[in-house]
């Protein structure tokens, strides 16, 4: 009797199954959960889910790993992933050294990845990729918005500075590709620098009218303390990452003011953004932060792919999420050939709102930017 | 160009003052009891958390102080009662491994509690501000308090362990552990000791140094490199050997920042000189650590074994 009993459930399920029309979608997400780079990783992670969690669609199944910010660890997950979990789309890595070495191999085995963050110019140019889509940005975005607003903004000599590895020379590249006054001087720190008391020193005795700094992580909230101890008062240019919401509390009052350059800030005047601010402070307690943003942005785009095709059909779903027919938080998106953003950019400054330091909009740096290896793209 | 001189000078002391606090520490730990101890930027990061908590909470700079030097020295006292006691007698791949084991623990233990998310710790407001330099350069006031404080407590050590009846045991202790246990000193008491502080100096620097940099796990690590660097140059288990080494890496490290992007600038076009000047900037402290250890393979106050 029994036995019957578990077979009509098993085949009532099975009808239940074949009568849902779209194929499940399973996501890999790798990304930074432990040690010194975990929060950027959790906020990507709090708002990919935060907006699988508002879809509720049964066909999406997320798995989450920790890629404690280590280039073989990524590695050995996104194996375990695509072979043992057998994921359709990775997403998640925040460092660029680590999506260049767990980007080429997974899309070289057709499985789709989904950029939170990290877009090396080695996957936007020669290296771009039919199943690599950048839903951040290109990494030279930000400091080439810097370098444009520092321009607009009529500064003449500029003092740059950004660590000593590939990330920040591009940085410094980007600056300069849209400055078009004097670089005084072009420092570069040791990479985990903490004490920037020399470099100050130079800034001090230099002769340029700004300063341009690329020191993401623990290293811009050194940099800014000591920078407001130190009684130089040339103006801070960078890109949003030193002066983001999860790190501002760190650096305190020593922000205030700073210019910085974002794709998205919480007073981008939409209403997806703004229900997505008031939905993420809801369900976290905390203000969101730019890597929230793209983590969220990041699951909608999938999740508007999956209404439109069937991930069996690869080349249906790629041009699903190519079309980008999203809302983004960002407001207006579009994919350029290279299927990394087309995006307006902006500068913001850093304000107290009651006791929390946050971000204000106060121009618009550069509109409808691409990036500078589109052209190199052929796809 | 006099002032900035001036100003970079007194930037290396500073860093070499904060790295003696650190290598101290080490030094003792392991002159006395011949242990490897890689957790001790833990005890420095414990020290910075507790700082920035307390001094988040009370609002006073100095309770924080307090907190840092109290958490880290209970933290250290604990660490070698419960796991290194057990760790003298093995070699020294065991201690690695497991004060290994303990970076993780207090890593993972410390996100646990304050989350992921660098704390904020700042000056307090008389120290904030700067001083102006004989040539017209300013210097901000609290590093040049960290200096006057580092050197204060340089002097403290240099008087605890060539005056005290605790600084003859420890001297002791460093030339023969066997003996002097045979001659009736507590030593399980004496290693508990020597421990606690020189976690509690970790600790002080970890709250200096965490406000004028970033409170956030895994902060202790880059800071214990340098410190090994230093205890390698002085000579190990020496505390006048971490004192000169400390200096020697401030110094080095602060002006081959500074100088070897101007030298190279001299015969090359701007950019390489930065590109090369920089590089070799970072890898002038291993350079010269090397240099020592060609002269002196024990280093500079090292006992000759």
């Amino acid at each position: 009797m029994k036995g019957i009993k578990t077979t009509i459930a098993a085949a009532a399920a099975l009808l239940a199954a074949g009568a849902a029309q779209a194929e499940p979608v399973k996501v890999g997400m790798i990304t930074t959960l432990s040690g010194g780079g975990a929060g950027l990783g959790i906020d990507a992670r709090d708002g990919f889910m935060l907006a699988v969690k508002q879809a509720n669609n049964p066909d999406l199944e997320v798995v989450i790993e920790d890629d404690q910010r280590k280039p073989d660890v990524a590695v050995q997950l996104a194996d375990k992933m695509i072979q043992q979990e057998k994921v359709d789309v990775l997403t998640g890595i925040i460092w660029s050294n680590l999506a260049v070495a767990v980007v080429p191999s997974a899309v070289a085995q057709d499985k789709i990845y989904m950029s939170v963050n990290a877009a090396p110019s080695q996957l936007a140019g020669r290296g771009c990729n039919k199943n690599y889509f950048s839903v951040s940005y290109q990494n030279d975005n930000l400091h080439e918005a810097a370098g444009g607003y520092a321009s607009s903004a009529g500064y003449e000599k500029a003092f740059i500075l950004a660590p000593n590895y590939p990330a920040g020379k591009d940085s410094l590249t980007g600056f300069k590709r849209y400055f078009f006054g004097d670089i005084t001087d072009e420092v570069y720190t040791k990479l985990g620098q903490t004490d920037y008391a020399a470099e100050i020193a130079q800034i001090r005795a230099s002769d340029a009218d700004h300063v341009f700094f690329f020191l993401p992580g623990g290293m811009g909230i050194a940099f800014m303390k000591q920078y407001a101890q130190s009684g130089v008062d040339k103006p801070l240019i960078g890109p949003a990452f030193s002066m983001d919401q999860g790190i501002l509390g760190a650096v305190g009052d020593a922000a205030l003011g700073v210019k910085n350059t974002s794709n998205w800030s919480k007073d981008i005047d939409n209403p997806t953004n703004a229900a997505f601010v008031e939905s993420f402070k809801a369900e976290y307690d905390r203000l969101p932060s730019l890597y929230a943003s793209f983590g969220f942005d990041t699951a909608n785009l999938l999740l508007s792919a999956m209404d439109k095709a069937s991930i069996s059909d690869k080349d249906a779903f790629r041009e699903a999420l190519r079309a980008a027919d999203f809302n983004s938080v960002r407001g207006k998106f579009t994919f350029g050939p290279n299927q990394h953003p087309i995006q307006d950019l902006y500068v913001r400054e850093v304000v107290k709102e009651g006791d929390i330091l946050t971000n204000k909009i106060v121009g618009t740096a550069l509109t409808d930017h691409s990036d500078a290896y589109a052209s190199e793209c052929s796809m | 160009m006099f002032s900035l001189f001036l100003e970079q000078l007194l930037n290396g002391l500073q860093s070499g003052v904060m790295l003696f606090l650190m290598a101290s520490g080490l030094t003792l730990v392991f002159g006395v009891m011949g242990l490897i101890n890689l957790a001790h930027g833990s005890l420095y990061m414990v020290g910075a958390f507790a700082c920035a908590a307390v001094a988040a909470w009370t609002g006073s700079f100095w309770l924080g102080l307090v907190a840092s030097l109290m958490a880290a020295a209970i933290a250290g006292a604990l660490v070698e009662m419960l796991i290194i006691r057990r760790l003298y007698n093995r070699d020294h791949l065991d201690q690695v491994l497991a004060t290994f084991a303990l970076i993780l623990i207090f890593s993972e233990g410390t996100r646990w509690i304050f989350g992921s998310f660098p704390l904020f710790l700042s000056v307090p407001d008389f120290l904030t501000g700067t001083v102006i330099l004989p040539g017209g350069s300013q210097y901000p006031l609290f590093r040049l308090a960290i200096i006057v404080a580092g050197l204060a407590v340089a002097v403290g050590l240099f008087l605890l362990i060539g005056k005290t009846r605790l600084g003859i045991r420890i001297r002791a202790g460093e030339a023969d552990r066997g003996m002097i246990a045979a001659l009736g000193v507590d030593i399980d008491r004496l290693y508990t000791i020597v421990f606690a502080l020189g976690a509690a100096l970790a600790g002080l620097a970890g709250a200096f140094v965490g406000t004028t940099q970033s409170v956030q796990v895994g902060m202790g690590e880059p800071v214990l490199i340098l410190a090994f660097v230093v205890i390698v140059i002085g000579g190990i288990g020496s505390i006048k050997g971490a004192l000169v080494g400390s200096l020697l890496v401030g110094f080095t490290d602060t002006m081959g920042r500074f100088l070897l992007p101007h030298a190279f600038a001299t015969f090359l076009d701007p950019s390489s000189a930065t590109a090369i000047g920089s590089a070799l900037a970072s890898m002038l402290i291993y350079i010269v650590m090397a240099l020592v250890l060609f002269l002196r393979p024990s280093g500079l106050f090292g006992a000759t074994s």
